[in-house]
């Protein structure tokens, strides 16, 4: 936790979550809160979330199978 | 977009970026745009709920929007969180040339010195402008063609002299009228644009350029020379510089344009067109001259 802040460091900001697509099919993603992740299903990609950063980079995305 | 149509090499701007910020920064031009741009903003009369700031180099913009009352902290996109995004502030990693954001999810998109950098800029601007609201807002300053003219021009002259030929050194970077254009082109209403100049006085060339790798600004082209630079043609570049850039006391100038561009997100509230042959007025007696058949010469 981040004692400065009320929200634990990893957590993202949910105002993002609502405006962010996937960068690759503009389709939806989900939030996996427990593995930080946002999760684009068109493009069977994972995004990960570093610090409450979302990284949109399909390089550093986990592929789903 | 096909890699021969790429002009920059995005991983080697990173890496320099991060030199950058290691030698110390040199930040004089980025802090003026950041202040002009809040100025621009203040002078808006309208809230501005979901703000992004594209790109920006360092947080100094979003500094300078702190101050402006009707609009929300801004979200920052950077293509490396080191050193622009923290946990406390947040943003999002993107990369340089795709816009991550829902169709009609912003409200203000800003941005200072980063888009000229950009490969596809009309891909780009076509993305922001799907990005934003109806009656979003886009502004944005670039750092525009006319920069480093001097530069350029010695470069060119002792290469030619030297060398024979001229290899690409200074970046292309757009004019006001194209980017005007361009705007127009991604479907912006009320496209305005307009031009900073700013001339930087240095005790040498050398100077310069030191300050061109602490603005992160050296050469990332993708045609560019990959041996080193000689120290003949160095020297005779810095000689011709001299002579032909120099003020009475001695110092040279090196000229820095910014270009300025906004535009709207198109809504049914904004100025419309009128259709042809719809005026209610004679142009003739607004300007309270004689009205004569086509055809007709004047002043007979």
């Amino acid at each position: 936790m981040n004692a400065l802040t009320d929200r634990p460091a990893a957590a993202v900001d949910p105002k993002l979550l609502e405006i962010l697509v996937c960068p690759v099919t503009k389709g939806p993603l989900e939030y996996d809160a427990e593995k930080q992740e946002l999760i684009s299903r068109s493009a069977k990609l994972a995004y990960p979330i570093r610090d409450g950063i979302p990284i949109m980079l399909p390089d550093e995305a986990r592929r789903l199978d | 977009m096909p890699a021969e149509h790429l002009v920059f090499d995005h991983a080697l701007r990173r890496r320099r970026a991060a030199r950058a910020a290691g030698i110390g920064p040199a930040t004089f031009l980025l802090d003026r745009v950041a202040d002009d741009l809040a100025l621009r903003l203040d002078a808006v009369l309208r809230r501005f709920d979901v703000v992004v700031d594209l790109h920006t180099p360092t947080p100094a913009l979003r500094q300078s929007l702190a101050r402006c009352a009707r609009v929300a902290p801004a979200i920052a996109v950077a293509a490396q969180a080191a050193g622009i995004i923290d946990a406390a502030r947040g943003g999002i990693v993107a990369d340089e040339e795709i816009l991550p954001f829902r169709r009609e999810s912003l409200d203000l998109v800003v941005s200072a010195l980063a888009l000229h950098w950009v490969n596809d800029l009309p891909g780009m601007l076509a993305q922001i402008a799907r990005a934003l609201k109806p009656d979003g807002l886009f502004l944005a300053a670039l750092i525009g063609g006319e920069t480093l003219f001097e530069l350029r021009e010695s470069f060119a002259a002792a290469e030619t002299e030297l060398v024979g030929g001229i290899s690409p050194r200074v970046a292309p970077m757009v004019d006001v009228r194209t980017l005007g254009g361009l705007i127009q082109r991604a479907g912006f209403s009320l496209p305005v644009t307009d031009v900073d100049r700013v001339t930087v006085r240095y005790d040498t060339p050398l100077r310069l350029m030191h300050d061109l790798r602490r603005m992160a600004a050296t050469n990332v082209l993708i045609a560019r020379r990959h041996v080193p630079l000689r120290r003949a043609t160095l020297a005779r570049m810095l000689a011709i510089y001299g002579e032909r850039f120099s003020d009475a006391d001695g110092r040279v100038r090196a000229t820095f344009e910014i270009v300025w561009a906004s535009g709207w997100a198109a809504h049914a509230s904004q100025q419309q067109p009128l259709p042809p042959g719809s005026a209610r007025h004679r142009l003739a007696d607004a300007l309270g001259a004689r009205e004569m058949p086509a055809g007709e010469k004047a002043g007979r």
